[in-house]
């Protein structure tokens, strides 16, 4: 590391903030790009399982409620690749590489919607940990980045606030809807404990290192415990892991999760990644004529 | 054309700069802005600006070294204290 590179490096982990023009170390500006690509990926793939079912919602006010999620997430999408851009890279660039399975998106968006049920789980407890490690964001060394950031975490709040009004509105209906509830649960709980990452201990993670997130992965998973399973528990539902409990020193401690699964399934091998993949496909291919005309007339 | 987007909260605050936007025209760029940053009433004005009408400045270079536009100019710590231990004694002598 040069002597600029190692003020810089000082810099951020003093809690220095970097704009969009300044200069910055290639290795910085390669990791910055591959995150934020994440996660303009993962924000664009996530709206795919909820759009599955808007023509299904149980009423209007639902229809509603989802359609405008939707359009957050995709909103979200668009000020993230714009903030790629910026760092160096396209987003025509950014949206091939997503077709063609060469960048990555989050593992939760691999998975089947199967019921109603899985819809309240996803925007309850998915969008929960997907905001602990926004929220941990705010604080990126990456100015332009964390800005963005402040909007995506206010949005995603009333995503939460959806998805338990979701989830407590059929617990307190049906055996057969406080079931839907469970059996999702159950099938999403892996996944949620995949989400954060394997317990890399923070000072060999180089996201950390750069200060582009500003926590560890345990850090974001003992969090979301702490702060989800009392209310899943409150509501009645059982967590599908016996290990689960919290210690006196309050640590939880839980099953280790499956990381073969979530290389598995990142790398494009979940049960819907290429289904979803092809959608995507499909969608820019169907919608190419429109942006050809807006651009031609705005020329 | 990349368009900067600052908003504006509540009548009377300041703008801040929010985030940008790509768009071919001012017409989209609007469209765009608003869809961003004022869907759920969260902004009471925004500015959208192309990106290269913004002129930075960032290096504050003061050549001369003019103190006096600074609060480091300014040692009234010590004069004061010199100034009250001047008046103590004073009292001290009138008073005797």
């Amino acid at each position: 590391m040069t002597e600029r590179e190692q003020a810089f490096l000082e810099y951020v982990q003093s809690g220095g903030q970097v704009e969009v023009g300044d200069w910055m170390p290639d290795d910085y500006r390669a990791k910055l790009v591959k995150f934020i690509e994440m996660h303009g990926n993962s924000e664009l793939m996530g709206v795919l399982p909820e759009r599955e079912w808007i023509l299904r919602a149980p009423t209007l006010q639902r229809k509603l409620a989802l359609t405008a999620k939707v359009q957050d997430e995709v909103g979200h999408s668009q000020l993230i690749y714009r903030v790629v851009e910026d760092l160096g890279k396209p987003r025509e660039q950014c949206l091939d590489d997503l077709i063609s399975g060469k960048a990555k998106f989050h593992n939760v968006f691999h998975y089947p919607t199967r019921t109603w049920g899985d819809v309240g789980v996803i925007a309850w407890l998915v969008d929960a940990a997907a905001i602990i490690s926004q929220k941990a964001l705010l604080k990126c060394s990456y100015a332009p980045y964390a800005r963005i950031m402040k909007k995506i975490c206010w949005e995603e709040s009333f995503h939460i606030l959806h998805g338990r009004d979701v989830v407590l509105t059929l617990m307190n209906g049906t055996d057969e809807q406080r079931e839907l509830v469970q059996e999702a649960l159950t099938r999403w709980w892996g996944p949620l404990m995949q989400f954060h990452g394997n317990p890399i201990p923070k000072d060999d993670d180089p996201m950390y290192v750069w200060r582009i997130k500003s926590q560890g992965n345990e850090e974001a998973r003992q969090q979301f415990l702490d702060g989800y399973v009392p209310q899943i528990w409150e509501l009645g539902l059982t967590v599908p892991d016996p290990k689960l409990h919290e210690n006196d020193d309050g640590v939880w401690e839980y099953t280790e999760p499956d990381w073969d699964e979530l290389l598995s399934v990142v790398t494009g091998h979940g049960p819907k990644s290429q289904d979803r993949l092809d959608l995507r496909r499909r969608a820019r291919e169907h919608s190419a004529w429109v942006r050809s005309i807006v651009l031609q007339q705005a020329a | 054309m990349i368009y900067e987007v600052f908003r504006q909260e509540r009548k009377g605050q300041p703008f801040q700069h929010a985030g940008s936007v790509e768009a071919p025209d001012h017409a989209f760029a609007d469209v765009y802005a608003r869809e961003q940053y004022g869907r759920r009433g969260e902004s009471t004005a925004l500015w959208v600006v192309p990106r290269e009408a913004i002129v930075e400045v960032e290096e504050f270079v003061d050549e001369l070294n003019r103190n006096y536009h600074r609060v480091d100019g300014y040692s009234l710590k010590a004069k004061l204290k010199e100034a009250r231990e001047r008046v103590g004694s004073a009292l001290v002598a009138r008073d005797r």
